[in-house]
């Protein structure tokens, strides 16, 4: 083939499709359209919804949190994906709308509904009351985020979401609660029938979700969502092309912030309560980490995002789960990084001949070294007795060195390039299972942050432009 | 007036600390153009530092070398250490995200300021320790301003802080580092061209900016006692918000943006009400940045087509 020139390569980019299944998978996914694919959606929802939850409260409220963490990953996709506006203020509008709908439905403003002379309002009111307040907040910050580009508008996104979690905190006290945050919130209400339960805030979310979807595709496929890529892609072109560049910005702002709201009422009403700390910046970067890991740009990624990173949250939180989802992703790792496969087949061999020696070297020298038992749960823990090391008694300190440690052999072996990569990865990963059994397992909660915080960086080296998210060429 | 002039002594070395950090937010945005969201835990770790040299050494109470040693000592080894952590968190995270989209490397920060955090809480529990510094570096009424001792310790952080900043100007504009520093931050390609080690010039800058973070979390721990795996992220915001009122890449920027900011919080918390200080501080970078984006100092970024 002739030499081609930088802009035929780009041309064909699209054409050129990695070969194997790959290919073929996503030569599948090319055929399907769009709108069986929401149905495909919508029947495992429907799947987890009747048959998986099965009474469980535990399950009702993991769905609950995916398809609430998926809402918020769409609105912020509206203003990041799409209009590419860094907004690190949202979670200040998914705060608005949950204390907009609790100040309506709890005692904030006195006990009487609206008939007696009070302000508690029914859901049916209360929520478009919240989402349009929200909606103009969202229009008062898109104006001002107008006059800033690029970074400077996601540093004063990024102070309007923590001054409203200060003013949340410390303003009017009497009304918004304090640090106390309000509780006692009514659920939503139609009429008589008052949803109850968390599975029935589920089904509420998922239909939201779903209506959701649709609306935004059809949004995406608009001229709106034309002009907003338009505008993330360069907005000097764009404004030449007759596209009101402003008048874009602050709709791509406002609709994400009455996603965010409706989301927020909808969280308000389950949790029946609101605190200040439920709209920290932890919570702020678990939306954004739902985007980017999905992809931003892609309704179906920010939905995948916010299953993945839910679930990985509630899988990090039982040793069990928690073990399957350590050894998944060593051994997904393991796979597509060592290749080919007579070298993953020797890493395996060699990590599980060290460890089964290393085990009974040191066995041999002190018993209590090695007496105590891993951390796991289930056979694991059978099946690891007798290859990671874990003493007996105190393992804090042993754990706290392995694991400091494992994160110094993992730069290491990241530096290291070729056979030597190959050698390093068999001792490293051994220490990782040994400090995972010993000191990772003892603390689920503070190992979920450090895993969250792991899955990010690994997955942003490895694609930066998320699961489902196309890569753009740029050129320069 | 008592009060005026305690209030701005604790002003000016807050606000030297917060300078500090806002240095190194300010000196890696300009060579990256990056927002490093785990610079205000790289002060944390060391706060760390300084907190288990004195445990080091005995314990606050029970000091087994001299007070100026073990002070220069801290100092030494938090540099030296958050530095290197520094470097390797740019090394493992940030450099293999050059050319991606931003929003990569700002992810990728969020994710390195989670781990450090929680690794701290890991390895340390998540309880509050304290430097204990009047014990060995005793409250003395040497001098006086209008019938208000000043302490060594506000002594000591006003001085390193004032070294360190001219140092560090020295260092920028008179050596053959700085010019490359600034180089790689007009034009990272152009200076690659003409033969400027980019990586090595990232990673010291990497280098400078997180030692001197490093030192500052030494000397809040002597200032104000209290240090916990969570003080970063607060004096994070607060040091970026320097950075940005003072005008983010500019270093002098940094230094008064710093100063002005730990006057305002002192000030707004003696003077109206120390629950809005915050809520003060953040007022005033919105409307700072509403007024001149680029910040006081900062240069408006020049639009390419």
């Amino acid at each position: 083939m002739a030499p081609i020139g930088v802009d035929e390569w780009v041309a064909r980019s699209g054409d050129r499709r990695d070969s194997g299944w790959r290919g073929g998978l996503s030569r599948i996914d090319a055929r399907v359209g769009w709108w069986p694919r929401l149905l495909v959606v919508g029947l495992l929802a429907f799947v987890y919804g009747e048959f998986v939850v099965g009474g469980n409260v535990n399950y009702a409220q993991t769905g609950f949190n995916v398809v609430l963490y998926a809402l918020l990953a769409l609105g912020l996709n509206i203003v990041v994906g799409w209009a590419g506006l860094l907004d690190l203020g949202y979670i200040a509008f998914f705060g608005a709308g949950a204390y907009g709908y609790a100040l309506f439905s709890s005692h904030a403003f006195g006990n009487l509904p609206l008939a007696s002379g009070g302000v508690q309002l029914p859901a049916v009111a209360s929520i478009p009351i919240a989402v349009a307040g929200v909606a103009i907040l969202g229009l008062l910050i898109g104006l001002v985020a107008l006059r800033l580009s690029g970074d400077y508008l996601a540093i004063v996104t990024l102070f309007v979401g923590q001054a409203f979690a200060e003013a949340v905190n410390n303003v009017a006290p009497g009304t918004l609660g304090g640090a106390n945050g309000l509780f006692g919130l009514q659920g939503f209400k139609v009429g008589s029938a008052e949803i109850g339960s968390t599975l029935g805030y589920y089904w509420f979310a998922v239909i939201a979700l779903l209506i959701l979807m649709a609306l935004l595709h059809l949004l995406d496929t608009s001229r709106t969502g034309r002009a907003w890529r338009a505008v993330r892609d360069d907005s000097l072109a764009a404004s030449a092309m007759t596209i009101p560049v402003n008048k874009v910005k602050v709709m791509a702002f406002t609709f994400g912030a009455i996603v965010a709201a409706l989301a927020g009422t909808i969280f308000a009403a389950q949790q029946s309560s609101v605190f200040a700390t439920n709209f920290n910046a932890q919570t702020l970067i678990l939306i954004y980490a739902c985007l980017v890991l999905g992809g931003a740009g892609s309704i179906a990624g920010a939905v995948l995002g916010g299953v993945v990173v839910t679930v990985a949250q509630q899988l990090l939180s039982s040793p069990i789960d928690s073990a399957y989802l350590f050894y998944g992703i060593l051994v997904i790792v393991l796979i597509a990084r060592v290749r080919p496969w007579r070298h993953l087949g020797a890493v395996v061999a060699a990590i599980v001949g060290l460890g089964f020696a290393a085990h009974a070297i040191v066995g041999a020298i002190s018993h209590s070294a090695v007496a105590g038992s891993p951390g796991s749960a289930g056979w694991f823990a059978g099946a690891l007795r007798h290859f990671a090391i874990v003493p007996r008694g105190e393992p804090l300190t042993y754990g706290n060195i392995l694991y400091v440690a494992a994160i110094i052999m993992v730069i290491a072996v990241v530096q290291l390039k070729g056979i030597r990569r190959l050698i390093a990865v068999v001792p490293t990963v051994y220490v990782g299972i040994c400090c995972w059994e010993a000191r990772l397992t003892l603390d689920p909660g503070i190992t979920a942050q450090i895993m969250i915080g792991a899955i990010l960086i690994v997955t942003m080296a490895a694609r930066p432009e998320g699961l489902l998210g196309s890569r753009r060429v740029e050129v320069i | 007036m008592h009060i005026f002039i305690q209030t701005l002594v604790t002003g000016i070395v807050t606000g030297c600390l917060y300078a500090l950090i806002a240095l190194g937010y300010s000196m890696v945005y300009g060579v990256l153009k990056l927002l490093n969201f785990a610079h205000g835990d790289l002060y944390m770790v060391g706060a760390f530092i300084g907190y288990f040299a004195i445990q080091w050494f005995g314990g606050a109470a029970a000091l087994i070398i001299p007070v100026p040693l073990l002070v220069i000592f801290m100092m030494l080894v938090a540099g030296l250490g958050v530095g290197a952590l520094g470097v390797a968190i740019e090394r493992f995270a940030y450099r293999p995200l050059r050319n991606a989209p931003r929003i990569a490397p700002l992810i990728t920060a969020l994710g390195v300021s989670f781990i450090l955090e929680d690794s701290v809480l890991l390895l340390f529990g998540g309880f509050t320790r304290n430097y204990n510094a009047p014990a060995f570096l005793p409250f003395t009424e040497s001098i006086h301003i209008d019938g208000v001792p000043i302490d060594s310790v506000q002594i000591i952080v006003v001085c390193v802080s004032l070294a360190m900043m001219v140092g560090l100007r020295e260092l920028v504009n008179r050596t053959l580092f700085g010019k490359s520093m600034r180089a790689v931050a007009s034009d990272r390609e152009a200076a690659e061209m003409l033969g400027i080690n980019v990586d090595r010039t990232i990673a010291m800058t990497f280098f400078i900016g997180s030692a001197m973070a490093g030192v500052a979390g030494v000397m809040s721990g002597l200032a104000f006692g209290q240090i916990s795996n969570i003080i970063g992220f607060l004096a994070g915001l607060k040091a970026f918000t320097a950075a940005v009122v003072g005008g983010i890449g500019s270093i002098p920027g940094a230094m008064i943006g710093g100063l002005f900011i730990g006057l305002c919080e002192s000030f707004s918390s003696s003077y109206v009400s120390s629950q809005y200080s915050d809520l003060i501080v953040f007022g005033i970078l919105i409307a700072t940045m509403l007024v001149r984006p680029q910040g006081v100092f900062g240069q408006p970024p020049l639009q390419k087509v």
